[in-house]
């Protein structure tokens, strides 16, 4: 964001969600979770740490909240109302799981109150957090409706990897100090990698050549991930992905605080669509006998 | 004491007023030293704090998830609410001209820089990489990089920066006659000090012809100023989504917090002055009955704002928002909610009663217990929201650690010390002002003269008759 893009740019810059962001995208990357198939294995979880290099802080601290956990399984325990002022102490069904990561924002919430723009849309649609300009004033933590942020609030690259596991720190990407803010990036360099690949080999990305870790790791295949910028520019992106044809087929649409379908099969939704922050990860309702 | 009805007592002498307050900037006393002690203590308490946050990281204060924010933005909120005092009495009650506030008013504009200096601490102190606090501020880079215009973070630099520099000038500029005084009756070191600060005073016509309007432009330049401050440390709430912050009264509602801690604030130093520096002639009773008067309005336009707040949340029904009203009443934070309540409108209304307001000793404690109220306030606003907003499963309570509370402490100590200096290197009392008044009021005591004086545009009428008491058949 250099002053003569403010110059230049202006009312772009300004106009923002209802034109489609600012950007002219490239991709946008979003998933659709099936709730219906998550088990709440963690397995995902467990690959997000391993890909990510996300510091292992130990139960003490993580009991602290200062735990580093991209992806997390939220475990829901509803109270059905028996009747009669009765409430089941368990659901007959188990728990629900719900497992989070970044939305991926496309009218982030993060993005406007970062002082220093260290958190900023990329032409990917992804939401960008670049740890060397960050200087932790945790705004937009604060500001993530999803509470999806996470700080390193310490030091954790001597503790959480003694030898000889730090062996196994992935390389592709930095392991963060602290005062640092970061979150989910759906495996960056992963994308970046197989973008660079698709450019060296002269070809368009196609659905499917890469998956982030959690995707790649779901037992039960409750994650799909792709492109789905058709929903938003027709032809343009990967085209034809899995991904799009879910958000199609469900029936959301980008760029709604309220989507109108009416069939209640579809089970797709948001998760707090009404903010107007248009995530771009929907998820599909579980399915259970009443 | 409580006879004191007038303002200023007209009789008083010009040299009895340089005497007296010259006299409050000699070598201090014991209680002086004992101050400083306990200052320096609180304050090393704080580095000792900061410097290990500094070298462990942030999480010692107990920050944490979901809780990324605590007392130090809460306190900074408190300390730049104060300095709105010393605008009100020197730039808004100036151009009203309530002079009344004449003997007051030096010290409550020491009180807004020295608030400044300290509240700009703690964005800094909250910094995760403190050393890079320096990217906010828009400096050319080669690498073509500038801070985000977008977020209130940036404009809270800027209001803040601009405020300090602007509110140290004004105080500079407001006591140039009285540092020229100061160098007249200096020796040795001070004598070299005034010479330099006082600019070659001389105090001729056409000097004091530029002080005036210097001086009235930088109060019309301050009020807007001041009230943008608020307004735009209001923001880094307002503008967020988080229920309890997305509110729309919220720069009205600081600017009005802001202006009642700053005035009790007011208060608590105008007793601490009054009885260190015997300065009964000049802080009088009725003077401080004035300043409860203001201060007990303020009090209520606050209670209003808070009403108005609770009901637009009640009856917004926004199910979000009003569960976090209701857990504020209700739920963990609500001992220090009802404090709040209490202490920020309940106890004000002590300043309903005459008795109260002329007595020192319980206006000294009635100002300290507003101003635990306003702070619990600036809590109340960041620690809720945090506890408990849209994600149930990042709901959460946490207490802040000695780390916070240290430096919360601190900063006390250190706004103690930088008044402590103040009073010993600038009149905390205005003598040329003062002198102003009781010319004025001495005028004004004599039928005949007051008849042209009314005459006068911009002079103050007499009011209530306190002045034509002594005004001769």
């Amino acid at each position: 964001m250099s002053l003569e893009n403010i110059l230049t740019d202006w009312s772009r810059y300004r106009k923002g969600l209802e034109q489609g962001g600012f950007h002219d995208y490239e991709h946008m990357w979003g998933m659709v979770i099936d709730l219906d198939k998550c088990t709440g294995c963690g397995a995902c979880v467990v690959a997000c740490y391993a890909e990510n290099n996300l510091a292992v802080v130990g139960k003490d601290r993580f009991a602290d909240g200062h735990a580093m956990h991209w992806l997390r399984i939220e475990r829901y325990w509803d109270e059905p109302d028996l009747g009669e002022g009765r409430v089941a102490e368990y659901q007959h069904h188990g728990a629900s799981f719900l497992p989070m990561h970044c939305q991926q924002c496309n009218a982030a919430t993060c993005e406007p109150v970062c002082p220093v723009a260290a958190t900023y849309h990329t032409p990917d649609g992804l939401n960008a957090q670049v740890y060397n300009r960050c200087i932790g004033s945790r705004y937009c933590s604060n500001n993530c409706p999803y509470r999806l942020r996470y700080f390193n609030f310490f030091s954790y690259y001597e503790s959480s990897w003694p030898a000889p596991l730090h062996m196994q720190l992935n390389p592709d990407l930095t392991v963060r100090d602290k005062g640092v803010m970061e979150k989910c990036t759906f495996c960056v360099q992963r994308i970046r990698a197989a973008k660079d690949k698709a450019q060296m080999e002269d070809r368009k990305l196609t659905d499917g050549e890469f998956q982030p870790a959690c995707v790649q790791t779901c037992p039960t295949s409750a994650m799909t991930f792709g492109d789905i910028l058709d929903l938003h520019n027709p032809g343009k992106g990967v085209e034809n992905t899995r991904a799009a044809a879910l958000w199609r087929k469900h029936e959301v649409e980008l760029g709604k605080t309220r989507q109108t379908k009416q069939d209640p099969d579809l089970r797709g939704y948001r998760i707090f669509e009404g903010l107007n922050t248009d995530p771009k990860v929907l998820f599909l309702e579980r399915v259970r006998e009443v | 004491m409580s006879d004191q009805i007038k303002d200023i007592n007209e009789d008083i002498r010009w040299a009895k007023i340089n005497e007296d307050v010259l006299r409050s900037m000699e070598n201090p006393r014991m209680g002086y030293w004992i101050s400083v002690v306990v200052c320096l203590g609180l304050l090393s308490l704080a580095v000792g704090a900061e410097i290990y946050q500094y070298k462990t990281g942030i999480g010692v204060a107990n920050l944490n998830w979901p809780q990324m924010w605590g007392l130090y933005i809460a306190t900074f909120i408190f300390w730049i609410g104060m300095s709105h005092s010393g605008t009100l009495l020197s730039a808004i009650l100036h151009i009203t001209h309530a002079d009344w506030r004449k003997p007051i008013y030096r010290f409550a504009e020491a009180m807004t820089t020295f608030t400044l200096m300290t509240a700009g601490l703690f964005p800094i102190i909250h910094l995760g990489r403190l050393w890079n606090m320096y990217w906010v501020l828009p400096y050319y880079s080669d690498r073509g990089i500038w801070p985000n215009f977008r977020s209130p973070l940036v404009w809270d630099a800027f209001a803040i920066s601009t405020y300090l520099t602007s509110s140290a000038l004004f105080l500079y500029i407001g006591s140039i006659p009285d540092l020229a005084i100061c160098r007249d009756n200096a020796r040795g070191w001070r004598k070299k000090l005034y010479t330099l600060l006082s600019l070659g005073w001389r105090g001729d016509d056409r000097q004091w012809r530029h002080f005036r309007k210097a001086y009235l432009v930088m109060a019309c330049f301050l009020i807007p100023l001041a009230v943008s401050v608020h307004s735009i440390v209001s923001s880094d709430f307002a503008m967020s989504i988080m229920p309890g912050w997305h509110v729309t009264t919220f720069p009205p509602y600081f600017v009005a917090g802001a202006l009642y801690s700053g005035c009790a604030g007011i208060i608590t130093l105008f007793v601490l002055l009054r009885y260190y520096f015997r300065f009964e002639d000049y802080m009088t009773l009725a003077i401080l009955d004035k300043t409860c008067k203001l201060t007990f309005a303020i009090a209520m336009v606050w209670t209003y704002l808070n009403l108005i707040e609770f009901s637009s949340v009640w009856y917004g029904h926004d199910m979000v928002a009003k569960e976090l009203l209701i857990s504020k009443f209700t739920g963990p934070y609500s001992p220090y909610f009802w404090a709040m309540l209490f202490f920020g409108s309940v106890v004000p209304f002590a300043m309903a009663f005459e008795k109260i307001r002329r007595s020192i000793r319980a206006m000294f404690i009635v100002s300290i217990l507003l101003n635990i109220g306003m702070w619990l306030e600036r809590w109340m606003i960041v620690a809720p929201t945090l506890s408990m907003s849209y994600e149930p499963f990042a709901f959460d309570v946490s207490w802040p650690s000695w780390v916070q509370w240290f430096i919360v402490l601190g900063s006390f100590g250190w706004f103690g010390l930088l008044f402590l200096i103040f009073v010993k290197i600038i009149p905390s009392v205005s003598m040329y002002e003062v002198k102003e008044m009781v010319f004025h009021r001495r005028h004004l005591a004599h039928k005949a003269i007051a008849e042209v004086m009314h005459q006068r545009t911009g002079d103050a009428k007499p009011v209530g008759g306190a002045g034509l008491e002594g005004a001769k058949p």
